[in-house]
């Protein structure tokens, strides 16, 4: 009879590589799903052992203890002791420790014991460790523990090798080892025992690094320096953002003459009709001018996840921690913030790490505001048909630079929203403690990071396969029928349910100088932001045939205002309408009425923004 | 206020009347949890630009960042 699937946890405060060893355990075969009941991510992934037994290993939210004190600690004390709805208690616990820094860890890991879990304490990154002069007698501190103990190297796969058969061998004894749950939460006099011990065990079995890390001494007297420090954010951003549009360029024109080689190729195959249309404009066309921005995705994902795993981000945090004080937001915000700059549903996610619930009330309303990455397509395609492509001052491209001021307008405003929040709405405010460890720099683990930017990428695939291939389909019919009567003038576009939606609708944004086509493409973006270019390549494909899905830019150009053009760019640093952003923001806040909120106020200032830059813009004769 | 560059050993850790937004058993579980315990070295490594807030804190061998507000809940000789 084969053995039942073994179920493992990772267990480790924040920092201690554990999503890098769950990455080297099972490399692509991951998947990424939510925990029953609540949003927060739950990775799981499945391996084999050298003995052949199969194993899952979930990846739990770093903790300090199992006192849960935010919404992800609370997953993983109620994981490891069972109490998660649908799910079993795990059959080995690993405690994964940065053997650079293993005072929290061994601390946690005396906690875990009395969870009566099988335990296995991983010392991670031992490579590390090893070459700063730290050395540990993994069997003498196994001893004292009276846990198993490995060391570890991630990077390597055969870094790992021990500790497959350390699982093998656990996984014979595992029905003797388990014990009764003693756990509850520990008092302070208790906390201060558990230090203890762990000190006294690592005292007795660690001997102490000859070279201290001096490179992040280094780094951190140049990167946390209050001048220095701010002036090196602020370039590694605007690095990021040049890159986003300028690095991904070339793989975009390659992309996009495919998907008009291919809707050429349809159009040349199949006869003139509905299947032709349908496929070239709805499907290749629609979904194809969505998939053009992977580039971009992939980039800023690939800074995002460099940074966090060069350990910069939570410098970034401790160096915004008081000026975002000033707008009412916490230090711990600025991740979830910059997550948001790839999109809002990650960002919004990712505040459960901050446990007060008015900072993370007042994260999750401004969160939207940062500019995600869906709305790059927006911006690229109406930057590139009407912002010349010329240098100033030497060396800063005139459109990059637009792009900078579209991403400082969002963060403005945000900073703007979260004081007005904490002015008119959560007055009695008083600060949360920012308390966060700073970890030492670490080369970052390219397998990981490529695995991460991967996983990404396949999401966005995913939705462009799903949601964005249905949103264009509906488009397309809307577009399309009723079919224009016979003997019709004009493209048969005006004659659809989209021309008579978008007319109806057209009035309330006249003000804005958006014509019919713009309000019809809105109307899709509800699914998801950058959906609206491939709606605008629709309408004006099917209302200017091939030549104008090919060239959207240029026929944008010559279909709208400079007025128009940058009016549209304002309504878009706010974009209210995404309605899976709007969806998270309901269950993480659990009710409608902040998400309502959210839509509110972001219409309110999408149309104030508009209707300005529409009116200084035709004020100053660009209409 | 403690300066860029002290150093000592952590005499005592007490919450109590520390001007937090948390409870004082709470802030001290808390800086326990970090490795603030009574008899750690701590050096004062780095500071933020607004009001020197906030320090950046070697804890033995683990650097963490706090807010003065709840540094002062950590006594040190």
């Amino acid at each position: 009879m084969e053995a039942p699937l073994m179920h493992l946890a990772l267990v480790g405060t924040p920092n201690s590589g554990k999503t890098s060893l769950f990455n080297a355990l099972t490399g692509s075969r991951q998947k990424v799903a939510n925990y029953p009941g609540v949003t927060v991510e739950r990775k799981e992934g499945f391996f084999v052992t050298p003995l052949g037994r199969q194993a899952s290993v979930v990846d739990l939210p770093g903790t300090y203890s199992l006192r849960g004190r935010s919404p992800d600690e609370e997953i993983t004390r109620d994981f490891v002791l069972g109490r998660a709805s649908g799910e079993k208690p795990p059959d080995l616990v690993l405690c994964v420790a940065d053997s650079t820094n293993l005072r929290l860890t061994v601390r946690l890991l005396l906690e875990l014991k009395q969870t009566g879990r099988p335990l296995l304490l991983v010392l991670n990154m031992f490579d590390i460790a090893t070459r700063r002069g730290v050395s540990v007698d993994a069997a003498r501190m196994s001893e004292m523990l009276g846990v198993p103990v490995v060391t570890s190297v991630a990077v390597r796969k055969a870094g790992i090798a021990e500790l497959l058969r350390k699982t093998d061998e656990i996984a014979k004894q595992a029905q003797v080892s388990v014990q009764q749950n003693l756990w509850k939460p520990l008092s302070v006099a208790e906390l201060r025992a558990t230090q203890r011990e762990a000190d006294k065990i690592i005292a007795a079995t660690v001997s102490l690094p000859a070279r201290p890390d001096t490179w992040t001494a280094r780094i951190d007297a140049v990167v946390l320096h209050p001048v220095a420090g701010l002036l090196v954010l602020a370039s590694v951003l605007f690095v990021m953002f040049q890159a986003v549009f300028a690095w991904a360029q070339p793989l975009m024109e390659l992309l996009s003459d495919a998907f008009s080689t291919l809707g050429q190729f349809v159009h040349d195959t199949l006869p003139a009709g509905l299947a032709q249309s349908f496929l070239q404009n709805g499907v290749i066309s629609g979904v194809g001018s969505v998939i053009v921005f992977l580039p971009q995705i992939i980039i800023i994902f690939l800074f995002i996840l460099l940074l966090e795993d060069f350990g910069y981000m939570a410098r970034a945090a401790f160096l915004m921690d008081r000026i975002m004080g000033g707008a009412g937001l916490h230090g711990r915000a600025f991740i979830p913030l910059l997550s948001s700059f790839a999109c809002a549903i990650p960002g919004i996610m990712a505040t459960r790490v901050i446990d007060n619930r008015r900072d993370r009330l007042t994260t999750i309303l401004i969160a939207p505001l940062m500019t995600c990455s869906a709305r790059i397509p927006v911006y690229t395609l109406i930057i590139s048909a009407f912002i010349p492509d010329q240098e100033v001052w030497g060396w800063v491209n005139l459109r990059g630079l637009v792009m900078f001021g579209l991403y400082a307008a969002g963060i403005t405003s945000a900073l703007g929203v979260s004081f007005l929040i904490k002015f008119f709405m959560l007055r009695d405010y008083a600060p949360a403690p920012f308390m966060l460890e700073l970890p030492d720099y670490k080369m970052p683990r390219l397998k990981s990071i490529a695995l991460g930017v991967y996983t990404r990428a396949k999401m966005f695939l995913q939705r462009a396969g799903t949601t964005i291939f249905s949103m264009m389909v509906l488009i397309w019919f809307l577009a399309s029928f009723p079919q224009p009567p016979v003997g019709a003038e004009g493209p048969g576009i005006n004659y659809s349910l989209a021309a008579i939606i978008g007319h109806a609708l057209a009035p309330l944004f006249a003000p804005l100088g958006f014509n019919w086509q713009i309000v019809v493409a809105l109307i899709p973006g509800m699914a998801a932001r950058e959906v609206a270019v491939a709606a605008l390549g629709t309408v004006y494909a099917i209302e200017g045939g091939k030549e104008a899905a090919d060239q959207i830019g240029q026929v944008l150009a010559t279909k709208w205002s400079l007025a128009t053009a940058l009016s549209l760019l304002a309504w878009y640093i706010f974009a209210p309408q995404c309605a899976s952003t709007l969806a998270v923001i309901r269950r993480e806040t659990g009710g409608t009425k902040w998400m309502a909120l959210t839509f509110a106020y972001m219409f309110v200032l999408a149309y104030a923004a508009s209707l300005l830059t529409y009116n200084v813009a035709v004020a100053l004769g660009a209409g | 206020m403690a300066k860029r560059g002290y150093s000592g050993v952590i005499h005592q850790v007490d919450a109590e009347g520390v001007d937090s937004s948390l409870p004082a058993l709470e802030l001290e579980s808390r800086l326990l949890e970090l490795g603030f315990v009574e008899g750690a070295r701590v050096e004062v490594l780095h500071e933020g630009i607004v009001g020197r807030d906030p320090i950046a804190v070697r804890v033995d061998n683990v650097t963490v960042a706090v807010r003065r507000r709840e540094a002062m809940a950590v006594i040190v000789v």
